[in-house]
């Protein structure tokens, strides 16, 4: 038998049928649901007559819209100020009533992010494909899952047919050895690759992570990197099934028990590529050289390092790649030859499906204990993945460290990550973000967004510019 | 679907690599529960200069004069020429139905980020890809004669330039199909459901944890 990928096996499984058009119907094993991307897919249902395939393979979430204040947050939908952003939830909540999907609502303490709330439940697990209308669905990738984003009639098709039909990718692998250094964390990692590999990179591909730096990641490190994945260009990121994987996975609820488990444990210890599968394309990176990440421009690509400096437009050769530098230069508000360390930021956030789950919060609150929020700091917020994930946080303490240290406690969701809810960035605001993308706009109308790990943007909150945190 | 097979219209230029999704469509509008009406605000920020609002008519809206959508000779422009990776971002479908509602029939670009590249197909609107150094020369042309228009074919996979250049372009054979045809996906996929239920059947079987109901 010919030596297999972790994807191709995946792909594999969940083949119904061939096509001889190159086109395939795969089976959905698990399909996530938010408020932003499923109304039109719930209406195409109703104007076609049609019914969910297998409602019990759905799980939906309102995160994008939801308020995260206390206050506002009360009285559940009722209570968001916003009326569009009200409609939008309500709309969710009376969809998923009329067909009979499970839906953990606004004030449900198991409600969160999406990306958060497939893997802490036990939804999403190892071996399943797992489909959202969202592009960060990737990050159940980490599971060793093929998990990927779709879009509305996508999300109407698996609704209708429990299928999607798709094509097969190219396999990448992209594999870090090394260990990583103190101070460096899995969204460095994400964020180096990407500025090697370019925000192209893994177009066409679903890459698997492979190498020392990912064995040694915990499941929630692996979540960060592969939410990511679509930040390079790849629908899907993965990582193989070891011991980790499968000790993060027991006891979820709706993970399997007894018998069950025995026999799918027995099944997911194969999720991984074999000796000698082929890869298409292989990018190797070492893991020890990866420094503290800051971007400073408008794509997840335009990354330096902490101790660097801003990039200088006249030193690229590409002239599509040079005008796109001196754009963002300009938007962001930046010149070149910029120490990164001298960057003051207005606002901080600490969330989004990237970085907050509990490993975040607490990284963050380590490097905040017993400080105090610069006063150039106009607000810091911590916006909790879920209502699970804010509850483990406040049993630990971690809630009053922030609020002594002068920064905000939030509710869970999407919030400031891309800012349909009321929490935004002001125009020509610097805002150090453990979000995904940094796109022009993307946390508030001329916002000016960093990507940077948890710590680093702990670091910059209580520093109010950008700091090594290695040597914080 | 609406059907796509052959399409002449004025081209016009987002002369910029990376295109995402948040500028094509801003996130304030993806609040809307409907599939339509979104052509007002597609690329919102660079269309217009004060910040748009959900709801908000776009008549009397200050206009951006340097943005060269806005610009007299691209008036009702039906073909968006760009730069590599377009469409990158968030799987949102809002970004082709405000292409499409904007006026847009197909896309001339290098490459495409693969979600947009999908969600296009399912609405009517054609991402053609051409090789960089004829994308180039078309933002040549385009730049150099007002009124500058293409045809894009889909039954031959061509595209052919006013003084008659043809170049061909390359695109999986079920997708053409679908496209041509105008057929809807589901109601295709649904003619395989014994295959479906007979995978369902065997999988159940094999792992039947895949099944445990969400409560
Ligand atoms: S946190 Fe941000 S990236 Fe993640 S699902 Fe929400 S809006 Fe999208």
């Amino acid at each position: 038998m010919t030596a297999k990928t972790l994807y191709d096996k995946l792909w594999d499984a969940h083949l119904v049928k061939q096509r001889d058009d190159g086109s395939a119907l795969i089976y959905i094993d698990r399909h996530i649901v938010h408020e932003v991307t499923s109304p039109q897919a719930f209406e195409g249902l109703r104007l076609a007559n049609r019914k969910p395939w297998r409602v019990d393979s759905v799980l939906a979430t309102p995160d994008h819209n939801v308020p995260t204040t206390v206050t506002e947050r009360a009285s559940g939908v009722d209570g968001i100020a916003d009326p569009v952003s009200k409609i939008q939830v309500q709309t969710l909540d009376d969809n998923c009533d009329s067909f009979g999907i499970t839906e953990f609502k606004i004030n449900d303490n198991r409600q969160g992010i999406v990306h958060v709330v497939g893997p802490e439940s036990g939804a999403c697990l190892p071996g399943m494909t797992v489909v959202c209308g969202d592009s960060h669905t990737a990050t159940n990738g980490a599971l060793g899952a093929l998990a990927h984003g779709i879009g509305t009639s996508e999300v109407e098709h698996v609704l209708a047919t429990q299928c999607l039909v798709a094509k097969k990718m190219n396999n990448m692998l992209v594999k870090v050895d090394g260990k990583l250094g103190k101070g460096v964390t899995p969204k460095d990692v994400v964020l180096a690759i990407i500025a090697k590999i370019g925000t192209a990179g893994g177009n066409g591909c679903a890459i698997e992570f492979g190498g020392q730096v990912f064995r040694d990641m915990s499941m929630e490190g692996r979540m960060t990197v592969c939410n990511m994945a679509i930040e390079a260009g790849a629908r899907a990121g993965m990582v193989a099934v070891d011991d980790t994987t499968i000790e993060y996975v027991k006891n979820r609820d709706f993970a399997p028990k007894g018998d069950d488990w025995d026999a799918a444990v027995d099944v997911w210890r194969d999720l991984v590529s074999d000796e000698g599968a082929h890869f298409d394309k292989v990018v190797e990176i070492d893991g020890a050289q990866i420094l503290p990440q800051v971007s400073w421009g408008t794509s997840p690509e335009m990354v330096v390092s902490v101790l660097d400096a801003v990039p200088n437009p006249e030193e690229e050769s590409d002239p599509v790649k040079k005008t796109g530098m001196e754009r963002a230069l300009e938007y962001m508000g930046l010149s070149a030859g910029q120490k990164i360390t001298d960057i003051h930021v207005d606002r901080v956030f600490i969330g989004s499906c990237t970085n907050s789950r509990i490993e975040d919060m607490r990284a963050a609150a380590a490097v905040v204990k017993g400080r105090q929020k610069a006063n150039s700091v106009k607000e810091a917020i911590v916006v909790p993945g879920s209502g699970l994930v804010k509850a483990q946080a406040e049993a630990e303490g971690l809630d009053e460290i922030f609020t002594a240290a002068g920064i905000q406690w939030r509710e869970p969701g999407c919030s400031m990550c891309l800012a349909m809810n009321a929490d935004k960035l002001g125009e020509g605001e610097h805002c150090a973000s453990t979000s995904n993308r940094n796109f022009e706009g993307r946390q508030g109308y001329g916002g000016r967004t960093h990507l940077v790990s948890p710590e680093m943007a702990a670091a910059a909150a209580i520093a109010g510019h950008f700091v090594d945190v290695r040597e914080f | 679907m609406k059907a796509f097979t052959t399409h002449t219209g004025v081209a016009g230029p987002m002369d910029r690599a990376n295109v995402d999704t948040d500028m094509i469509i801003p996130k304030q509008f993806l609040k809307s529960i409907k599939r339509s009406g979104f052509g007002k605000n597609c690329f919102d920020e660079l269309r217009y200069l004060d910040q748009g609002l959900p709801d908000q008519s776009c008549e009397g809206r200050p206009l951006n004069k340097d943005f060269p959508l806005n610009f007299e000779r691209y008036k009702g422009a039906s073909i968006l020429l760009t730069r590599e990776n377009f469409g990158c971002g968030s799987s949102r479908e809002h970004a082709p139905w405000a292409l499409e509602d904007y006026g847009f029939r197909a896309i001339i670009a290098p490459s495409y980020a693969d979600i947009f590249y999908n969600n296009s197909f399912k609405n009517g609107l054609l991402p053609v890809i051409l090789d960089e150094k004829i994308v180039d020369q078309l933002f040549e042309e385009m730049y150099a004669v007002e009124g500058y228009e293409l045809t894009v074919d889909l039954e031959k996979c061509q595209v052919i330039t006013p003084t008659g250049e043809v170049f061909a372009f390359e695109l999986d054979e079920f997708r053409r199909h679908c496209l041509l045809n105008g057929l809807d996906d589901i109601g295709l996929t649904l003619e395989d459901a014994d295959a479906i239920h007979a995978y369902e059947k065997k999988l159940k079987e094999q792992s039947p944890w895949l099944f445990n109901a969400i409560r």
